[in-house]
């Protein structure tokens, strides 16, 4: 098990050295426009384009080049210039809000996902199912930009029950923290409790027909017992692939638009205000940033895949 | 005295095409220490019978009726809570694949522990561990206690197979259900599942339903034969009853089909012509009449279930043709077989 998890990670650091080139071709290499214009700003000086032609050494050979920028960016020298601004210092300010704010919604889909798509699979076909199919289908097909003002406007204008947004951070009221984030926190899990139990139904409802559910049927085990350590846990399996990819794609974009709407300061509202003036550093760094994310959630998927299905890790232990 | 006895029974399943009566009037009885085998192609309802009788046919749209007795117990009448205790505690299961049947995710240890811990609540799961590495030894499973921590996949099919049988016999059930329980295994394999099956029937005094369709497997292990057709049972006997003197042209089918070691080989392995019938869209009367070459004008009403034979009054079939007319007509090229369909 030790030598299949430091397997994955040297695999998760080679992902990375490659997203990394990528960013570095397609931000300096691939543009006609001098990159040394772009990282300046669009109203640079041209003594600061100069400079920074200098410092990031663009009449270097490309693996010289390569190097400074990723030197750069561990030591935190990326910085955006103009006001000059530390990229990963915005970055690190913008995790506690953007984590709250993922992970809260992360534990309420996988929560509810997993609890409507097991009530759905145990009922199929009757009345409680019927209902829950619907509730998820409207889960996923209301977009977030319609979902987030509906929410505002019932929850926080007309009932007043929640504030509209931002954020406060856990260490200064953790009340306040958690009273902020329910609306981004729905907001944000809606789409994923929909599909996520609409994934578990399916599941479920396959593995119900496997040899070994009628194995624990037939040895005397109770209906919960038999839908829960064998049906439920074996359906499992799957979701798991799922969550990890769904979970590292959300940190790295999808809940840009959610901290826009609810005005939380987080890394995808950074990102986002990059974009909008075409700051190329920031954009970059987050770039980086989430792509790391990506990558980590998904060699945690693999380890905990291993975990869940013997037949994974025992399979890669005799290959070896 | 018996210990189940299973009357008249139906199991039928309703399906948007209409009522498929997958088991249509099936009545045995069987002691302690004896072994039924059902014997019938895919389809024939051999399987239904055995899951109805642990209730796993129990669906909404299952109509079962007649009755199953455990020991004076009324098992098609008990609630579902009553037949959950039963399962497992009193009736042993055996299935067809062992590569399927046991959960992959659990050590197979572990599945035993749970099916003993389902029924005897304060079993620890210390007790329930040596129990079981108790019962690999007595299936022949080598190095048993390190082999209870495997996995599934670790095993082969017939060490599987083994588990399996430990498991189903896990909480000393006086009834064993072996549904095919060599059908996906190599054919040495099968032999050594045979043979523990056997040694189990007699050391534990099992009372043992063997499903198969492999004549083969029969003769090694049965006492008493069932044969089934389109869920009906076509004839029942002892094995020597079935063996050296069967009465329904579906049996001598499949004993003509069988490859024999002390027969000169045949040019071409034969078979039974045509397909077994829609359950939905029987024939009148005898269900195998379509693919039989002996029908005749009687064929078209249902023939009863009956012991023609004086000598063996066990020995029941459902044929309109009289003793002597199935000594003359079983014969082919000096074989018990069935005849090619005539043109």
């Amino acid at each position: 098990m030790t030598r299949f998890i430091v397997r994955r990670l040297v695999g998760m650091v080679a992902v990375l050295f490659a997203v990394s080139v990528v960013v570095f071709v397609v931000f300096m290499v691939l543009p006609k426009q001098n990159p040394a214009q772009s990282l300046a700003g669009k109203n640079a000086t041209p003594l600061l384009v100069e400079n920074i032609e200098a410092e990031w050494g663009f009449d270097d050979p490309l693996p010289q080049q390569y190097l400074t920028m990723m030197e750069k960016l561990f030591t935190g020298e990326l910085v955006q210039y103009e006001p000059r601004i530390e990229v990963d210092d915005k970055i690190i300010e913008g995790i506690p809000a953007t984590f709250s704010l993922t992970i809260g919604a992360a534990v309420i889909w996988l929560f509810f996902g997993l609890l409507l798509g097991y009530l759905s699979a145990i009922r199929a076909g009757g009345w409680l199912d019927r209902l829950l199919t619907g509730v998820s289908i409207a889960g996923i097909s209301i977009p977030v930009f319609l979902l987030a003002p509906v929410l505002i406007y019932l929850f926080a204008n007309q009932l007043e029950i929640f504030p509209n947004g931002q954020y406060v951070p856990f260490s200064e009221d953790p009340w306040e923290w958690a009273k902020h984030l329910i609306l981004p926190w729905v907001t944000l899990a809606a789409i994923s409790i929909g599909f996520y139990s609409r994934v578990v139904r399916s599941n479920m409802l396959d593995v119900m027909n496997e040899d070994y559910v009628r194995t624990a049927r037939a040895k005397g085990l109770g209906e919960r017992q038999v839908m829960t350590r064998h049906v439920l846990r074996n359906s499992l399996i799957p979701v798991i692939t799922l969550f990890g990819l769904d979970f590292g794609a959300t940190i790295a974009g999808t809940a840009i638009i959610t901290e826009a709407i609810y005005d939380i300061d987080g890394v995808g509202l950074y990102a986002a205000e990059a974009v909008e003036k075409f700051e190329l550093p920031p954009i970059m760094g987050v770039a980086l940033y989430g792509s790391f994310f990506v990558v980590f959630m998904n060699t945690l998927v693999d380890i905990a895949y291993a975990y869940l299905d013997p037949r994974v890790r025992l399979g890669e232990s005799a290959s070896e | 005295m018996s210990l189940l006895s299973v009357s008249d029974l139906r199991v039928g399943f309703a399906t948007e095409d209409g009522v498929v009566q997958a088991v249509d009037g099936v009545s045995f009885d069987l002691s302690p220490g004896e072994v039924l085998a059902i014997v019938g192609e895919s389809g024939s309802g051999k399987s239904v019978t055995a899951q109805t009788l642990i209730g796993l046919t129990r669906a909404k749209n299952a109509r079962i009726e007649g009755s199953v007795q455990l020991g004076g117990e009324d098992l098609l009448s008990a609630g579902d809570a009553e037949m959950r205790r039963l399962r497992g505690e009193r009736i042993g299961m055996v299935f067809q694949d062992p590569m399927t049947s046991f959960n992959p995710v659990y050590r197979l240890g572990n599945q035993i522990v749970e099916a003993i811990r389902a029924h005897r609540g304060d079993v620890s799961k210390e007790q329930g561990r040596a129990r079981a590495v108790e019962l690999f030894e007595a299936v022949g499973i080598p190095d048993a206690k390190r082999r209870v921590d495997d996995y599934p996949h670790e095993f082969s099919g017939g060490m599987r197979q083994r588990a399996m049988i430990a498991m189903a016999l896990a909480l000393e059930p006086e009834v064993l259900i072996a549904d095919e329980p060599t059908t996906a295994l190599d054919v040495t394999i099968q032999a050594q599942i045979l043979r523990l099956l056997e040694q189990l029937n007699r050391e534990r005094n099992l009372a043992t339903i063997l499903i198969t369709h492999d004549l083969g497997v029969v003769a090694e292990v049965a006492d008493r034969v069932l044969v089934m057709y389109a869920g009906k049972v076509v004839e029942q006997g002892t094995l020597d009853e079935i063996f050296y003197d069967p009465q329904h042209p579906y049996t001598w089918g499949l004993m003509g089909s069988l490859t024999r070691i002390d027969r000169p080989r045949p040019r071409r392995l034969p078979q039974i012509a045509g397909q077994p019938p829609s359950l939905l869209d029987l024939p009148e009367g005898c269900p195998f009449r379509p693919r039989c070459p002996h029908e005749f004008s009687k064929c078209p009403q249902y023939p009863p279930l009956e012991a023609k034979l004086p000598e063996s009054p066990g020995h029941c079939d459902r044929c309109w043709l009289s003793p002597e007319e199935k000594r003359e007509k079983r014969l082919v090229e000096g074989q018990i077989g069935l005849e090619a369909p005539r043109a």
